[in-house]
């Protein structure tokens, strides 16, 4: 088999993006220190500028992961199974961190950390199925068997993302719907609120893109090892 | 070490299979509403449930030395009087959507958990106003 060269340092994208993910990193914590608080909630709200951008990286990592299985699916190539791997990686921890922000916004808003409402239960489901993504891949040695159940869990899992997004709609629930309603259009939200929200889910976006791109790198140095 | 992660495998299966048959399907209606319940009384007697409105307003009697919240849950349509033994939280006041947990006991319903809905729309105070002064107003307001 014809060895293709891997790449052992990230490459320049890579690094804009982690570079200026991390560089405004600060400013989006600073502009949610500074923007208003809310009439009811009081200061508590400025656990929306973590919440949401980590609960939106979660879901967009899956989509990636979604994209990258079926790319796989058809063209058999592995590095779109590198891509899928890293962006599920990243989700699960960006995922994590939704929830415990969720569960740390909860306790003193709602009363309690965690309640089987529809929302909490189906991003819980969510959680536990990528887990479960990584739980198979350590389960199959043969590496092209792997990397096609992967990305049939890949592509079935990501079910779930519409799923835990629509929760809050289509089932009573505690949590509250969308502030920034992706189907209808509508925003709730105080305009300077709004803005370092926006600020900070393109910072975390930013990150996405970097770690899950140096991710990948690290995947393809790993597989070069494994096949030496 | 294939086996451990087929261990691994399983206890996943089987928390999502307690999750989606156990948990969520017990709780696709995750609170009703006091009309609701009242509608059919015989099918929840001696369950617990959870009970979803408003705090009915001018109802909030809070006793202090015996940590006794009583209020009225409404939907506008039912009533349903409520006992909360302990502190009412934070964001608990009249008008405000509220969960409880519990059970019926001679008429009044028990509430063993106490949980406040908050809306989706967030709104800074008016214009002019400091986070100190805010932050008094919210807490005379509780």
């Amino acid at each position: 088999m014809l060895k293709t060269q891997t790449p052992s340092r990230p490459d320049a994208l890579t690094w804009v993006f982690l570079g200026l993910g991390l560089l405004l990193l600060p400013l989006g914590l600073y502009l949610a220190l500074a923007a208003p608080p809310d009439v009811n909630q009081g200061y508590l709200v400025r656990i929306m500028y973590l919440h949401v951008p980590t609960a939106w990286v979660g879901y967009l990592a899956f989509f990636v992961t979604f994209l990258y299985s079926l790319l796989y699916l058809f063209r058999q190539d592995p590095r779109h199974d590198r891509v899928a791997l890293a962006s599920a990686e990243i989700g699960l921890v960006f995922m994590g961190l939704a929830l415990v922000t969720g569960m740390l916004w909860a306790r003193p808003t709602w009363g309690v950390y965690w309640t089987w409402e529809p929302r909490l239960t189906t991003t819980a489901i969510l959680f536990a199925v990528y887990l479960g993504y990584f739980l198979l891949r350590g389960a199959i040695e043969d590496p092209e068997l792997r990397r096609k159940a992967a990305a049939a869990v890949g592509v079935l899992g990501f079910l779930n993302v519409p799923i835990s997004y629509m929760s809050v709609k289509w089932w009573r629930s505690l949590h509250q719907t969308q502030s920034i309603d992706l189907t209808t259009g509508r925003i709730h939200m105080d305009p300077a609120m709004l803005q370092a929200l926006l600020f900070n889910l393109l910072v975390f976006t930013l990150l996405y893109l970097g770690f899950t791109r140096f991710r990948a790198m690290v995947a393809a140095l790993e597989e070069a090892k494994e096949e030496a | 070490m294939r086996g451990k992660y087929l261990l691994g495998i399983l206890v996943i299966l089987g928390a999502l299979g307690y999750m989606v048959f156990g948990g969520l399907g017990r709780n696709l209606v995750y609170f009703l509403t006091p009309s609701e319940y009242l509608q059919d009384q015989a099918r929840y007697q001696n369950r617990s449930v959870r009970l979803g409105g408003l705090v009915k307003p001018g109802t909030v009697q809070y006793d202090k030395d015996r940590l006794e919240l009583r209020f009225v849950l409404t939907d506008g349509v039912a009533e349903v009087p409520v006992l909360h033994k302990g502190t009412p939280p934070g964001m608990f006041k009249e008008g405000q959507g509220v969960v409880v947990e519990g059970r019926f006991q001679e008429g009044v319903f028990q509430g063993t958990n106490l949980l406040v809905k908050h809306s989706e729309a967030y709104q800074a105070p008016k214009e002019g106003w400091t986070p100190e002064e805010v932050r008094k107003l919210i807490e005379e307001a509780q």
